[in-house]
C-alpha cells in the first residue's frame, strides 16, 4: 500500500477540518480527491506531505510513518501545493537543479533535462520562472514534483487556472504518471475525476462521504432518469421493478411510485404499457433528469 | 544544507541585493575612513584602523537586517516555504543554509577592507608600525558580530511574512543586543553592584574584548551561544505551524 491514511483528524480551534478520515491509495492508481471548497482536501494533503501535523490518526507513505520517519516518507513523495508556489526570480533549469540537490538526486543534469522534456518545457528552459505563463509555471510545478522519481505524487488542484488545451495536456501527463506511481490529486471539477482517476474519494466538511472506483461512481454520477407515476389502484412493488429498463422503484406514498432508469432512457411508455396490461388506472406520469451535479450536491450538502 | 546555501548566494547575486550590500558598505567605509575629515585616518595622528572597527557594528546593524529580511519572510509570503518544508531535509538544515549564506555575503563585503590594512601599514612611520595582532583580533570580532547579527536577522525574518516588519524587528534586536545592555548597566539600580554582569550580556562588551586582540574563550563561547540561541529560536519559530 503506497499511502495509508488511518483515522486522520485535524482540528483548527473548535472546527474539525478533517474528521476521522481513512483511506488507502495503491500503486498504479490515480486517486481523485473530490469535494467542495473548504471540505478539507488541502488540509489532508498538507498532512500527508508532512507540512502540517495531525491531531489524531496516522499516515504511512510506502510503509514509513510520516510522523516518526519523516525523512524517509518525504523522500518518496512529490508534492505540488495549491497555487503552485515558485521562486519567480530563478531560472527553470536552475530551480529544477536546486530541487534535485535537495533530494540528493544523482546525475542532476540528465534528470533535469528528462523532466524538462517530459513536461514540455523544452523551449522555455532558459527563462526565468516569473516570465512564464500560468500553464508553463504549472508544468514547472509538476516537473519539480516528479524530479526525484517519487513513488507517490500529491497534486493539489493541478489544473486550476489553465486553459482547456493545457488542461487536456496536463491530464494526459497525470494519467501516464498514474500507470507506474501512486497519484493523489484534488479537484472540485467532477469531469476531471472522470477523465483521469481510477478511484475517487469525496469529502465534505471534513468527513468522508464516498470512496469508490470511478466506474461505480460514474453510474451514480452519470445521472439518471426519474419517472414519477401515480395509479388509482395499489400495485405490487416486485412487479413494478420488473418493468423493462427500470433499475429500481421507490414508493413515495399511497399508490405513488418513483421509477429510476439510466440517463437518457425514457421509460414512460413501458410504465404506461404496464399499467394497461395490469388494468391499473394511470393518474399521473412525469419524467425528470438527475444531473451529475445533482448527485454531487446531494452527497455534499 | 549546501543546496540551500548555494541557492541563497545565487539569489543575492542574481538580484541586486548582493552588489548593493557590498557596494554600500565599501563606499560608506571608504568615505568615513579616508574622506570625511571628522573620522579620516589621514587626518588622525595614529596609523590604526580603530575607526573601521568602531563604525562597522553601526553599519552592520542596518545592513545585515537588509540582507536577512527576505530569507524566510519571502518564502512565507509566496508559499515556497511549504515546498521547502516537505523536502527530505530538516528545519535545521534550512535555517543553517540560510544563515550561512547571509553570513558569507557580509564576510565577503569585509574582504576588500584588507586593502585598508595594507594602506595603513604603509602609512605608518616607520612602515609597518601598527598593531597587527589587534587588527586580526578586531577582524575576528567583526566576523563574530556579523554572524550574531545574521542569526538575529534570520530569526526576525522567520517571525513574519512581511519583509519590512522583519527588517525593523531585526534592526531593533541587533541594536538592543549590541548596545542596550551597555546603557542599561548605567542605571542606578545596577550601578556599582551588578553593572558588569548586565554589561556582559550585551554583544558590545564581548566585541570590544575580542577587538583588543586577546581571544578569550569566554568571548568565543558567548558568541557561539548567542548565534546558536537565535538559530534554535528560528527553528522553533518555523515549527510554529505544528503547534
Amino acid at each position: 500500500m503506497s499511502v495509508k491514511v488511518t483515522n486522520l483528524t485535524k482540528i483548527y480551534g473548535l472546527q474539525h477540518a478533517v474528521d476521522h478520515i481513512s483511506f488507502e491509495a495503491r500503486k498504479g492508481e490515480v486517486l481523485g480527491f473530490l469535494g467542495p471548497n473548504g471540505a478539507g482536501k488541502t488540509t489532508t494533503m498538507k498532512i500527508i506531505t508532512g507540512y502540517l501535523p495531525q491531531n489524531e490518526g496516522s499516515i504511512e507513505v510506502c510503509g514509513f510513518d510520516v510522523g516518526t520517519k519523516p525523512m524517509e516518507a518525504r523522500a518518496r513523495v512529490g508534492y505540488l501545493p495549491e497555487h503552485n508556489p515558485l521562486y519567480r526570480e530563478m531560472y527553470v533549469r536552475e530551480y529544477l537543479a536546486f530541487t534535485a540537490g535537495l533530494h540528493q538526486v544523482k546525475n542532476v543534469a540528465k534528470q533535469v533535462d528528462e523532466m524538462v522534456e517530459r513536461t514540455g518545457l523544452g523551449s522555455h528552459r532558459h527563462k526565468q520562472i516569473g516570465e512564464l505563463s500560468k500553464g508553463y509555471r504549472q508544468r514547472v510545478g509538476l516537473a519539480q514534483a516528479m524530479l526525484h522519481d517519487p513513488e507517490v505524487l500529491i497534486l493539489d488542484e493541478p489544473t486550476s487556472g489553465l486553459d482547456p488545451n493545457q488542461i487536456v495536456e496536463i491530464r494526459q501527463l497525470i494519467k501516464d504518471l498514474g500507470k507506474e506511481k501512486t497519484v493523489i490529486l484534488s479537484t472540485h471539477i467532477l469531469g476531471e475525476v472522470e477523465a483521469v482517476c481510477d478511484r475517487a474519494i469525496i469529502i465534505n466538511k471534513g468527513k468522508l462521504v464516498a470512496d469508490a472506483p470511478i466506474q461505480e461512481l460514474k453510474q451514480q454520477f452519470a445521472g439518471q432518469t426519474v419517472v414519477t407515476a401515480e395509479f388509482a389502484e395499489s400495485a405490487d412493488k416486485n412487479l413494478l421493478a420488473k418493468i423493462k429498463n427500470v433499475h429500481s422503484v421507490k414508493s413515495l406514498g399511497k399508490n405513488q411510485w418513483q421509477f429510476f432508469a439510466a440517463s437518457g432512457q425514457d421509460i414512460r411508455a413501458e410504465v404506461f404499457a404496464f399499467a394497461v396490461a395490469n388494468r391499473l388506472t394511470l393518474l399521473e406520469l412525469h419524467k425528470t433528469e438527475h444531473s451529475v451535479e445533482d448527485v454531487f450536491q446531494q452527497l455534499t450538502k | 544544507m549546501l543546496p540551500i546555501f548555494k541557492k541563497e548566494i545565487n539569489a543575492f547575486f542574481s538580484s541586486l541585493i548582493g552588489y548593493i550590500v557590498i557596494g554600500v558598505f565599501l563606499i560608506l567605509m571608504g568615505l568615513l575612513l579616508w574622506v570625511f575629515p571628522e573620522f579620516s585616518i589621514l587626518d588622525g595622528a595614529y596609523a590604526n584602523l580603530d575607526t573601521l572597527f568602531a563604525i562597522s557594528p553601526m553599519v552592520f546593524m542596518f545592513l545585515i537586517p537588509a540582507v536577512t529580511m527576505r530569507s524566510f519572510a519571502e518564502e512565507k509570503q509566496t508559499g515556497t516555504i511549504e515546498l521547502l518544508a516537505t523536502r527530505p531535509i530538516t528545519d535545521w538544515q534550512i535555517v543553517g543554509g540560510k544563515f550561512l549564506a547571509c553570513f558569507a555575503l557580509v564576510a565577503f563585503a569585509l574582504v576588500p577592507t584588507i586593502l585598508y590594512y595594507v594602506s595603513v601599514y604603509q602609512l605608518g612611520a616607520p612602515p609597518g608600525n601598527l598593531d597587527s595582532g589587534g587588527i586580526l583580533g578586531s577582524y575576528i570580532g567583526l566576523l563574530f558580530l556579523a554572524a550574531a547579527f545574521s542569526a538575529i536577522g534570520v530569526f526576525a525574518s522567520s517571525l513574519t511574512n512581511n519583509q519590512i516588519v522583519a527588517f525593523v524587528l531585526a534592526t531593533f534586536l541587533c541594536f538592543f543586543s549590541y548596545l542596550a545592555f551597555d546603557y542599561l548597566s548605567r542605571l542606578p539600580i545596577f550601578f556599582g553592584k551588578t553593572d558588569d554582569i548586565v554589561q556582559s550580556i550585551g554583544i558590545a562588551y564581548h566585541y570590544d574584548s575580542v577587538s583588543r586582540g586577546v581571544l578569550d574563550s569566554r568571548d568565543v563561547i558567548y558568541f557561539i551561544s548567542i548565534i546558536s540561541l537565535f538559530l534554535a529560536a528560528t527553528v522553533l519559530s518555523l515549527g510554529r505551524r505544528r503547534w
